[in-house]
């Protein structure tokens, strides 16, 4: 790794099951701190379940099972001890499709503040514009804070997202997919945010754009049939790959 | 459109060019007669669907009308603010018109809360297993009871057994056990609209389930929450059965001034006027006038209900 810094999340031997269904064998892999990880892999592969176990937003799904560890600041946020409200506030989550709540593009933003507590409103105004200004989105909508969120396009509406997700302060941020749903240029303002958003947070992305993970990444780890097939600085996974799958993969022979 | 299709010649599609295949010809020659009767099939059920809904609002474009006609000449300002009179069959039905609206608004203020608590319960927390299977088991039972079955059970429970004597509470809680099935069913339909998105987001910030289902998912689910309490209260306000034991008596000149007071309310009126007064055939234009302000009542509710959910979609 170029950078060589810390670990933020460190993977290890990760077995995740959908009920019967083996959907992660032995994951181990490490994040680390001020960097961009994309995961990518054919559809199925486990790429989005592996990134929906480090905020355990997989809890939400019936009869799933977790083994191994997922050691974060020190903990293993599997462990019972965890509070899993406090982990999702530190791991922020951007998802699929943008999923702005049916509230003003204002409290959209202010909504993270609210739920963990904060009331003092001069604060939350303060919070809300600089979350919008991290995720460029600030002078587009600074006329219409009061509007629905619901009115924005696609682009900005994910833009919105991102700010929401920045304005509790994550220390790592998950991306699930973030373009798939919006056109080339929208595509393209995120890409521009992802690469500004890594001085100040770590980021895991899945993405089935290989150009995006190229372009977007420092790390690539790439998955295939719920395991971890090579990882390793995005440079040399995308020129010189050690397996065959991993190239067959990346040249767009199969998957 | 339509009618260029007629035309059944391949060349006729697309590129005119292009030569059809000798295949293409061929089942192009052996159906063109069925696609002629295909075409008038469509055409005959496409005008059986529209006959069968057109039928629904007709029947009530006839009862509306049947009504206004029979109960136009009751409607006055008299009928509307004074008491019934001379046997009743003089004077107007404002203990009528008070009853009914405070057994609505007490049946909804009593079934809302239990039903929209209980759609919550059901499906925000509940994990699937036998016990959920019983509730819900009790539930679409409870909406198959007859109503008269509650009118009794309202009788024997709320009357008799706590006391409360025939009363607008014991009519109110009557109605609003009745009503409980239609909220639950119609909560539960709107937390179902409600994307899981919206679930994960809320989530994802650090907000508590709780924190997330009473700031993200109830207002979202809102408009089809109080749609669905205003339609039940509209069912509620209409039925004579659960009350005629509970609450409405036959004859009371003054308006109510407790909740453990007996009331007039208008279907039981209707009731009254139609099959036990003294006049029966000298008020039919009093039943048909009480009928018409039932109905309106009814189709008013139904109205705000849909008027509501308008400006809440538009809203947002």
């Amino acid at each position: 790794m170029e950078n060589n810094g810390t670990t933020k999340v460190n993977i290890n031997n990760l077995q995740f099951y959908y009920g019967d269904f083996h959907a992660l064998t032995d994951i181990s892999l490490k994040f680390a701190a001020n960097q961009v990880t994309a995961l990518i892999g054919p559809s199925g592969c486990g790429k989005s379940t592996l990134l929906r176990c480090i905020n355990r937003m997989n809890d939400l799904i019936p009869r799933t099972s977790v083994q191994g560890e997922i050691m974060y600041a020190g903990n293993n946020i599997y462990h019972p001890s965890v509070d899993v409200v406090t982990l999702r506030r530190h791991i922020g989550m951007v998802f699929q499709k943008p999923n702005p709540f049916p509230k003003t593009i204002y409290e959209n933003i202010a909504y993270g503040l609210r739920v963990n507590g904060v009331k003092d409103r001069t604060y939350i105004g303060e919070r809300v514009e600089r979350s919008l200004r991290r995720a460029a989105l600030w002078e587009e909508v600074k006329d219409r804070l009061n509007e629905s969120a619901l009115g924005l396009s696609g682009g900005q509406q994910q833009r919105l997202c991102i700010a929401r997700a920045l304005a509790v302060e994550p220390d790592v941020l998950l991306m699930d997919e973030p373009a798939s749903a919006l056109d080339p240029i929208a595509t393209q303002k995120i890409e521009e945010l992802i690469h500004e958003l890594k001085d100040s947070l770590t980021i895991i992305i899945v993405t089935h754009n290989m150009q995006q993970a190229a372009r977007v990444s420092d790390v690539t780890a790439f998955f295939y049939l719920g395991r971890l097939i090579e990882d390793g600085p995005t440079d040399a996974i995308f020129t010189r790959p050690n397996l065959k799958q991993t190239s067959d993969y990346i040249t767009g022979r199969f998957g | 459109m339509e009618s260029t299709m007629n035309n059944s010649s391949a060349a006729s599609f697309g590129n005119p060019l292009a030569q059809p295949s000798r295949d293409s010809l061929e089942i192009e020659r052996r159906g063109t007669r069925s696609l002629r009767r295909r075409r008038l099939f469509q055409s005959t059920m496409f005008w059986l669907f529209r006959g069968a809904a057109f039928i629904n609002g007709l029947a009530l474009a006839i009862v509306l009308y049947f009504l206004l006609v029979r109960g136009w000449r009751a409607i006055n300002w008299t009928f509307l603010t004074e008491p019934p009179m001379d046997s009743m069959t003089r004077g107007g039905i404002l203990p009528c018109i008070v009853g009914t609206a405070c057994l609505g608004i007490g049946a909804i203020l009593i079934a809302l809360p239990i039903g929209v608590a209980s759609a919550v319960y059901l499906h925000e927390y509940a994990r699937p297993g036998k016990v959920i299977r019983i509730i819900r088991l009790g539930i679409n039972n409870l909406a198959g009871v007859p109503s008269v079955v509650f009118g009794l059970f309202g009788l024997a429970f709320f009357v008799v057994y706590l006391k409360m004597g025939v009363s607008i509470l014991a009519g109110a809680l009557t109605l609003g056990a009745m009503s409980l099935p239609v909220i639950i069913g119609s909560a539960e339909e709107a937390l179902r609209a409600v994307p899981d998105t919206y679930r994960e987001a809320s989530l994802g910030l650090g907000a508590t389930k709780w924190q997330t289902i009473r700031r993200v998912v109830l207002p979202a689910a809102m408009p089809g929450v109080l749609t669905g309490a205003i339609l039940g209260l509209s069912r509620a306000a209409g039925e004579t059965a659960p009350i005629m034991f509970t609450a409405a008596v036959f004859y009371t000149p003054t308006l109510p001034s407790s909740i453990f007071d007996e009331i007039m309310a208008l279907p039981y009126h209707i009731y009254v006027l139609a099959t036990a007064g003294t006049e029966i055939e000298a008020t039919r234009h009093l039943q048909y006038g009480t009928a018409l302000v039932l109905i309106a009542l009814v189709l008013g509710l139904n109205l705000l209900a849909i008027l509501y959910r308008a400006r809440i979609q538009k809203k947002f």
